[in-house]
């Protein structure tokens, strides 16, 4: 479980997370959503510790990340997966080093453990037979698999998503949103997405943070989402006429 | 930023840069990666760059050195300590700082905006540590060797052109190459590179590590990296010369 407590963070004169609190429980896809300059990256990054809070503190399984000692630190970072938005493979190495660097940099398995690891999990993300494609070679949303494959390789506690399928066709989309939330559910991991996809609001939202202007707006699951009268929730997530029916269809049918 | 910032903050990533490898075997894989890119890889430009002014050189002391007065065998000697004590440590080191330097920065830059770095960061890696150690300890392993090459390949240039070019004769030319030869002119020459390597390694790194924004930035870094690596390597050959020969 993470738990955000009053977190602020900013750059300079420039307020960017003005006191969020939440709570991601494991096992649960938790969607972090919002306008464009809401603060979700720095929300996600300060999770994930690349930055580091001004004020307030993330505690992970009840431990605060910023009192970590050099060891804790090390071995929390091995807990976590981070799937980045540009997938962030290194260019220069296939998919199958790319997925075993984890492994290589901070197990002592063998090279043949390490290679089961390694085609088990690319497997799992429906990946065989591109072990050697390096990933200019790839399709994006192979890339955004391979990346999944590799965050989740050392079995962490806690997945990261930062808009996982921007870019991507919506069928390729939805393949990677079911991906992301069957992992999260069989491995009972803690899961947070950033997103801007409203089809994986809906889809796979389980809890939904809204953001705005660097505070925490609303929190729910995806069928609050639909009930909710929040103006503002409302004017972002139904702003297309499709959701605007969807939503409609939903409300009369529960009246 | 202003200019005392910039040094502040090459001096922290330094001392980022020399901590222990995480992992020996990858620290291995890597610096011998970085011997065959930085290193294996420029030894073509070096070769030829050298016989040719080698050559160069020769022919335009020659040209110069018309008196009767004045023996061929100066030719050799002019040209030795020309090739020696500047053209192989500081002109080869410019060279390679425009080749390598732009690679190391664009290398970098582009992991840096297309977070890769962030990702070895999240996984709990020191990414300077292992990015650049390598290229610094392959760079000042190697780059004695290419300078001591493009010694020898400069001489045998000047050689060359001699003979060919009927100005004056080989045997002339090696005479002036074994008069008054100082040994220390080598141990200048490769301290001078040592130097020079270092420099090529960080500056460009420092460049690409920290870059902001997209391709263009990446491109604008590349080029202020190759920009301020020959400032240095010149102004260093400056104070070098002055401590070392003086």
């Amino acid at each position: 479980m993470i738990e955000v407590k009053n977190l602020h963070k900013g750059f300079g004169d420039v307020k960017v997370l003005k006191g969020i609190n939440a709570t991601f429980h494991p096992g649960k896809t938790n969607l972090i959503i919002g306008q464009s300059g809401a603060g979700k990256t720095v929300f996600l990054k300060s999770l994930i510790g690349l930055h580091a809070p001004e004020e307030g503190t993330i505690s992970f399984d009840g431990r605060i990340n910023t009192k970590f000692t050099i060891e804790e630190k090390r071995q929390w970072r091995q807990e976590i997966g981070m799937v980045f938005q540009g997938s962030a493979l290194f260019d220069s190495q296939t998919v199958e080093e790319n997925v075993m660097f984890p492994l290589k940099m901070f197990t002592k398995k063998s090279q043949a453990e390490m290679l089961e690891r390694v085609n088990f999990v690319l497997d799992r993300v429906n990946l065989e037979n591109s072990n050697t494609k390096l990933p200019a070679e790839l399709s994006g949303g192979m890339q955004k698999r391979v990346a999944i494959a590799r965050a989740i390789v050392m079995n962490p506690k806690y997945l990261f998503c930062d808009e996982p399928n921007s870019g991507l066709d919506p069928q390729t989309a939805t393949v990677i949103d079911n991906l992301i939330q069957e992992i999260t559910d069989e491995y009972q991991i803690t899961t947070v997405i950033n997103t801007h996809d409203m089809n994986s609001v809906m889809e796979i939202g389980e809890k939904i943070l809204f953001l705005k202007d660097g505070k925490k707006e609303w929190e729910g699951s995806s069928e609050d989402m639909l009930k909710t009268d929040n103006k503002i929730v409302v004017d972002f997530v139904y702003s297309s006429n499709l959701f605007k029916k969807v939503r409609e269809a939903y409300l009369n049918e529960t009246k | 930023m202003n200019y005392i910032e910039h040094i502040g903050k090459y001096y922290l990533m330094l001392k980022q840069i020399f901590r222990k490898p995480q992992k020996g075997r990858i620290f291995y894989e890597a610096l011998f990666k970085e011997i065959e890119e930085l290193g294996i890889k420029s030894l073509g430009i070096i070769s030829f760059i050298s016989f040719f002014i080698g050559g160069v050189i020769a022919l335009q002391t020659a040209l110069n050195l018309d008196s009767p007065f004045i023996p061929d065998s100066l030719i050799g000697f002019a040209a030795k300590r020309s090739i020696i004590l500047e053209f192989a440590p500081t002109f080869c080191s410019i060279i390679l700082a425009g080749k390598v330097g732009s690679y190391i920065t664009s290398s970098i830059g582009t992991m840096r905006v297309t977070e890769q770095i962030d990702a070895l960061e999240v996984m709990g890696i020191n990414s300077l540590s292992h990015l650049v150690l390598p290229k610094v300890i392959a760079t000042v392993f190697f780059y004695p060797f290419l300078i001591v090459l493009a010694m020898a390949l400069g001489i045998f240039g000047g050689w060359l052109a001699g003979v060919l070019s009927g100005l004056f004769s080989g045997v002339d030319y090696i005479q002036g190459l074994q008069t008054t030869f100082d040994p220390f002119l080598i141990t200048y020459a490769i301290i001078k590179t040592l130097i020079f390597a270092f420099l090529i390694a960080t500056v460009p790194s420092y460049h690409g590590y920290y870059v902001k924004g997209g391709s263009i930035a990446v491109g604008k870094a590349s080029t202020q990296s190759v920009v301020w690596t020959t400032i240095l390597i010149v102004v260093a050959n400056y104070f070098l010369t002055q401590m070392l020969l003086t």
